[in-house]
C-alpha cells in the first residue's frame, strides 16, 4: 500500500472557509509548514456566500457600543446556554479581527468620517455589523485567500518555492482523521477529481469543515454542508456539544421551489424590511416574547421611528432574534395566514427607494430578479424557515480551540460548538470564524512545536483506504440519493423546527434504519470525479450527526432557541444548565448531561440582576457568579 | 407543471468525450443547474458538475450552455423557447477533467503572479480613514466571483494555449486596477507591470469579458481602458512618471 500519494506536515487544517483560512495564516506566520485541505476550489467556501456583515463592537456608528455591550447580546441570544469564556473571547477580539483583514487589503463600507461602517442586525444593541454591501463573507474569504497568496509570495522569494510552507489541496476530501497511541498523526482521503487516496501525515489536525444543512430538507447551505468535521470528530473520539441547536433562519427564499431554502439576508429587515402576513397584518407584534419586552416595540409607530431615532425608541419586532422570528413565521403558516407557497410577505420597497435598494442590498435585488422574477424595489418577497447554521459542535477548550479528549486536535468556526448557545446571533459567526480561527491556529502552533510524532501505522492506511474501497466492491446495492432524500425527510419532518418526543423517537429509529441500509450503499461508474461516490461518503457524515441531534433533541424537555418542543413550550431552568454531550462507540451515538461552566463574577455583573431572573435559578442568582 | 426537455450534455474526459442526448422532466421556475442535477440522480449517477452555493455568489457552475459562457445556477429554462434543445459543454479555454468540470489551475497559478496588497508600514490597524467614494473603485471589482467565465471568453486565450504563458486574462487585469485604485496600497508601477509582465498589451478591447460576467462588472470600461491609457502616460510622460512615485494617487479616473 506505499504506493499513495503522501505529504509531511506540521499542521494541517481540514477547510479553506474564513475559519480555516484564518487558522492557516497563524500557524504559517509562527513559522510552521501547513498544509490547507477542501472539498471545492479554493475560495468557494461556504463562508462567501455570507451576507450580512461581522459583529465587531468597534463603535463606529454609535460610540456606545463596546465588548460588554456585545458580550450581553450574545448571551441574551443564545439564552444563556453559551460557552461564557468563548462568548466573552469573542466579544473582546473581534473588532482586532476585523482591524487586521484591513490591513491585508480589506475594504468595508465607510461611515461619513472614513471608518468601517456598521449596520444593525437582530439582537445587536447597536449597529454593530462591518460590511461589504451584502457580500461580506466574499470579501472576507477573498481577503484571507489573497492573504495566503501573499505569504506564498514572500516564501516563494525567501525559499525559491511558493508553495514551500503552505499549500492548498483543493477538491480533497478527508474521510478520515488518524490517530496512533491516542494522539492524532495525520488524516486520510481522497480527490474527488481522480478518486486517488492521499496520505497526510502531522501531529495536529484543525477542524474548520462548517455546518451540517444539507442533512435537511429545505437549507441555505451548500453541498458542503454535510457534517463532515462533525462526524470527524466523533469518529475521532472527540465529543460533541448541545447538537440539538439549529438555527432555522427565519427568511429562506419559498418560490420558485427549485430556490427553496435559499437565504434572503437578514440585512433586509435590518434596512426596514416588514414581515406581514396574507391578511396584511405586521404579526411580528405579536410574539415579543417576556424576556424581550423592554427591548423590543409593541406598535408600529414606534418601530417606525426606531429607524429614525434609535436612543428614543425601541427596535422592531422584525429585529428579534432568529429562533423567534422563524417560529413566529412558522406559526403564521400553521393557522393559515400563510402564502400558497407556505411563506409569508417581506417588504422593503415600501421603506427605501429603489435605488438605495439596489444599492445597499444588490445581491439581493439580483437574486430575486434573477431566480423568482421578483422586483424587490415594487414588491413583496415571500419568505420561510430554511435550515441555516449548526450551534452545537466540537467540544472545544475554549482559548486553544483543543478539542476535549482528543491530543492535536483542534475545532474552530461553525464546526466547533458552544459559542453560541442556545441561539446565535446574525453576523456573529463571520466574526467568530476569525476569532477563534485564529486561536485555533496558534494552539495548534504550540501543539506542534512540542509534539512528538508518530508515523502513521501500515493498519491504519489499509483501514482507512478500504472504507473508500467498499462501495465499489458492492453490487447492487442502494443508492446514496435516495437514502439522502429519505434521510432529509426524516429530518425535516420530525427533527425539524418544531418538535415533539413522539417524533423524535421515531426519527431515531428511522435513522438507525437507514444507517444499516447504507451500509450497503454501491456506487455506479468509476473513481474520476463520481458524485455518487463523493455522497455516499457524505451519507455517513449526515447519518452521524443526525443521530445526534435527534438523541440530543429528545432528551431535552424544554424550548429554547434553535430548539422547540411543541410538549414543553418554554424555558426551563433546570435545563438551562444543562450542556448535551454526545460520543461515538463505533456503532451508535450516546449522549450523556454536563453541567454547563459557571459564569464567573465578573461577567455574571455585567448583568441586571432582574434579566438574569429570567433565566437562572434562584440559587445562582444568590450565588452571583463563581469565582 | 412538469414537462419534459430535450438536453445534449458533454460527457467524456481528457482524451476523448462528445454529446449525449438525453431527456429530462423540468419544472417551473428551474434553472439548467437543476435538471443537470436531476439528471445526475436518475439516469447519470457519475455525471460531473461543480457548484456550491445555486445563488450566482461562488462562481462554481461555469460551463458553456448552448456555445454562450455562463452560469449554470443562474440561468434559467425560461430563457429558452419550449422546444429548444439545451446544450451544456465545459468551459472551452480550460482542459477539461470529466463532463462539465474543467482543470481552472490556470487561473490560481496566476493569481498567484500579482503581487499582493502592500499596507502602509506605518498605518496600525484601526487607523485607516477612507472615503466611500473612494473604495468603491476597487470594490467593483472585488464583488467578482471568481467565475472565470471572462477569462474563457477572451479570445487570447480560448484558442491559443500558446498565449497563456504570457497572458493573465481580464480577471487579473481587474484584480491589478483594483490594488492600482486601493487608497491604501503603496506598491507603485502596477499599470506598467500589467502590460509588462501580465500581458495587458495583448488585449485589444473587444469588451467580450464584459458581455459575459455575471457580476457585471465593467472590466473593460472601468480597469482595462484606464490602465492602458495611463500605461501610455505613465510610458510617455516623464514628469508624469515621477508624479507616480512620489504619490501613489495618481489613481485611475
Ligand atoms: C447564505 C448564508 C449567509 C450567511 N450570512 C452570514 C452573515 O451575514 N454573517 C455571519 O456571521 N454569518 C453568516 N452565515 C454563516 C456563516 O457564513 C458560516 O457559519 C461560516 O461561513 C462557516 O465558516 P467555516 O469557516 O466554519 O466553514 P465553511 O466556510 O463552511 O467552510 C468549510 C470548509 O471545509 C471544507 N470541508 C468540509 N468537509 C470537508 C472534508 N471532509 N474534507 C475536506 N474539506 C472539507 C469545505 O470544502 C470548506 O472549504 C451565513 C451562512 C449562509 C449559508
Ligand atoms: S477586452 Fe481584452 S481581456 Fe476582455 S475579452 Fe477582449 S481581449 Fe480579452
Ligand atoms: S470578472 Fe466577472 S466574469 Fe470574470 S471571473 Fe470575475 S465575476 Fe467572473
Ligand atoms: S453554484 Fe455558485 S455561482 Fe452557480
Amino acid at each position: 500500500m506505499s504506493t499513495i500519494e503522501r505529504h509531511e506536515y506540521d499542521v494541517i487544517v481540514i477547510g479553506a472557509g474564513g475559519a480555516g483560512l484564518r487558522a492557516a495564516v497563524e500557524a504559517r506566520e509562527a513559522n510552521l509548514r501547513v498544509a490547507i485541505i477542501c472539498k471545492s476550489l479554493f475560495g468557494k467556501a461556504h463562508t462567501v456566500m455570507a451576507e450580512g456583515g461581522a459583529a465587531a463592537s468597534m463603535g463606529n456608528v454609535n460610540e456606545k457600543d463596546n465588548w460588554q455591550v456585545h458580550f450581553r447580546d450574545t448571551m441574551r441570544g443564545g439564552k444563556f446556554l453559551n460557552n461564557y469564556r468563548m462568548a466573552e473571547l469573542h466579544a473582546k477580539e473581534s473588532p482586532d479581527r476585523i482591524w487586521e483583514l484591513e490591513t491585508w487589503g480589506a475594504l468595508f463600507d465607510r461611515t461619513k468620517e472614513g471608518k468601517i461602517s456598521q449596520r444593525n442586525f437582530g439582537g445587536h444593541e447597536y449597529p454593530r455589523l462591518a460590511h461589504v454591501g451584502d457580500r461580506t463573507g466574499l470579501e472576507l474569504i477573498r481577503t484571507m485567500q489573497q492573504k495566503i497568496v501573499a505569504l506564498q509570495q514572500e516564501d516563494g522569494k525567501k525559499t525559491g518555492s511558493m508553495e514551500a510552507n503552505i499549500k492548498v489541496f483543493a477538491e480533497l476530501t478527508v474521510t478520515e482523521i488518524l490517530k496512533e497511541k491516542g494522539q492524532i498523526s495525520g488524516v486520510y482521503g481522497y480527490w474527488r477529481e481522480s478518486g486517488a487516496e492521499v496520505l497526510f501525515e502531522a501531529p495536529t489536525v484543525i477542524i474548520a469543515t462548517g455546518g451540517v444543512g444539507k442533512t435537511f430538507k429545505i437549507t441555505s447551505n451548500s453541498w458542503e454542508g454535510t457534517g463532515d468535521g462533525h462526524a470527524l470528530a466523533l469518529k475521532a473520539g472527540a465529543n460533541l456539544v448541545d447538537m440539538e441547536f439549529l438555527q432555522f433562519h427565519p427568511t429562506g427564499m419559498v418560490w420558485p421551489p427549485s430556490v427553496r431554502g435559499i437565504l434572503v439576508t437578514e440585512s433586509v429587515r435590518g434596512e426596514g424590511g416588514v414581515l406581514t402576513n396574507t391578511l396584511g397584518e405586521r404579526f411580528m407584534f405579536k410574539y415579543i416574547p417576556d424576556v424581550f419586552v423592554d427591548k423590543y416595540a409593541d406598535n408600529e409607530a414606534e418601530a417606525d421611528r426606531w429607524y429614525l431615532d434609535q436612543d428614543n425608541n425601541r427596535r422592531p419586532p422584525e429585529l428579534l432574534p432568529r429562533d423567534e422570528v422563524a417560529r413566529a413565521i412558522n406559526s403564521e403558516v400553521k393557522a393559515g395566514r400563510g402564502t400558497e407557497h407556505g411563506g409569508v410577505f417581506l417588504d422593503v420597497s415600501k421603506r427605501l427607494s429603489a435605488e438605495v435598494i439596489k444599492k445597499r442590498l444588490p445581491s439581493m435585488w439580483h437574486q430575486f430578479y434573477e431566480l423568482a422574477g421578483v422586483d424587490i424595489t415594487k414588491e413583496p418577497m415571500e419568505v420561510g424557515p430554511t435550515c441555516h447554521y449548526v450551534m452545537g459542535g466540537v467540544e472545544v477548550v475554549p482559548d486553544t480551540a483543543a478539542a476535549v479528549g482528543v491530543p492535536g486536535l483542534f475545532a474552530a468556526g461553525e464546526v466547533a460548538g458552544g459559542m453560541h448557545g442556545s441561539n446565535r446571533l446574525g453576523g456573529n459567526s463571520l466574526s467568530d470564524l476569525l476569532v477563534f480561527g485564529r486561536r485555533a491556529g496558534i494552539g495548534a502552533s504550540e501543539y506542534a512545536k512540542k509534539a512528538t510524532r508518530i508515523p502513521v501505522s501500515e493498519e491504519s492506511i489499509k483501514a482507512a483506504a478500504a472504507r473508500i474501497e467498499a462501495p465499489f466492491s458492492r453490487e447492487g446495492g442502494e443508492n446514496s440519493y435516495s437514502l439522502h432524500a429519505e434521510l432529509q425527510e426524516i429530518t425535516h419532518f420530525l427533527v425539524g423546527i418544531v418538535r415533539t418526543g413522539a417524533e423524535l423517537k421515531e426519527a431515531i429509529e428511522k435513522i438507525a434504519e437507514i444507517r444499516k441500509r447504507s451500509a450497503n450503499v454501491s456506487v455506479s461508474g468509476g473513481r474520476h470525479f463520481n458524485p455518487g461516490f463523493h455522497l455516499a461518503f457524505d451519507l455517513d457524515n449526515m447519518l452521524l450527526v443526525a443521530e445526534s441531534t435527534a438523541k440530543s433533541a429528545i432528551l431535552r424537555e424544554e424550548s429554547r432557541g434553535g430548539h422547540t418542543r411543541d410538549d414543553f413550550p418554554g424555558m426551563n431552568d433546570k435545563w438551562r444548565q444543562i450542556n448535551h454531550i454526545s460520543s461515538f462507540d463505533g456503532e451508535k451515538v450516546s449522549i450523556k448531561a454536563q453541567p454547563l461552566p459557571a459564569i464567573p463574577k465578573e461577567l455574571f455583573d455585567l448583568f441586571d440582576v432582574h434579566e438574569l431572573e429570567k433565566y437562572m435559578t434562584a440559587e445562582e442568582i444568590a450565588k452571583g457568579g463563581s469565582n | 407543471m412538469a414537462r419534459n426537455i430535450n438536453m445534449r450534455i458533454w460527457r467524456g474526459n481528457v482524451t476523448d468525450g462528445g454529446l449525449e442526448n438525453v431527456v429530462v422532466e423540468a419544472n417551473e421556475g428551474e434553472v439548467v443547474l437543476d435538471v443537470i442535477h436531476r439528471v445526475q440522480a436518475t439516469q447519470m449517477g457519475d455525471l460531473a458538475v461543480r457548484w456550491n452555493c445555486k445563488a450566482g455568489k461562488c462562481g462554481s457552475c461555469s460551463m458553456e450552455i448552448n456555445g454562450k459562457p455562463r452560469l449554470a445556477c443562474m440561468t434559467q429554462l425560461s430563457s429558452f423557447k419550449e422546444d429548444e434543445t439545451i446544450t451544456v459543454t465545459p468551459l472551452r479555454a480550460f482542459p477539461v477533467i470529466k463532463d462539465l468540470v474543467t482543470d481552472v489551475s490556470f487561473n490560481y497559478r496566476k493569481a498567484m503572479e500579482v503581487p499582493a496588497y502592500a499596507h502602509p508600514v506605518n498605518l496600525a490597524p484601526g487607523e485607516a480613514r477612507m472615503e466611500q467614494v473612494d473604495v468603491e473603485r476597487s470594490q467593483e471589482f472585488r464583488k467578482c466571483i471568481e467565475c472565470f467565465l471572462c477569462q474563457d471568453t477572451c479570445h487570447v486565450i480560448r484558442d491559443h494555449e500558446e498565449n497563456k504563458k504570457s497572458f493573465a486574462g481580464p480577471r487579473f487585469f481587474i484584480r491589478i486596477a483594483e490594488l492600482d485604485m486601493h487608497p491604501l496600497d503603496t506598491l507603485r508601477n502596477r499599470k506598467k507591470t500589467a502590460q509588462e509582465e501580465h500581458g495587458l498589451g495583448m488585449c485589444n478591447i473587444t469588451k467580450c469579458c464584459t458581455e459575459v460576467c455575471p457580476e457585471h462588472i465593467r472590466i473593460t470600461d472601468n480597469a482595462i481602458i484606464p490602465m492602458k491609457e495611463r500605461v501610455v502616460d505613465v510610458k510617455y510622460d516623464p514628469l508624469r512618471w515621477l508624479g507616480s512615485k512620489i504619490s501613489k494617487r495618481e489613481g485611475i479616473v
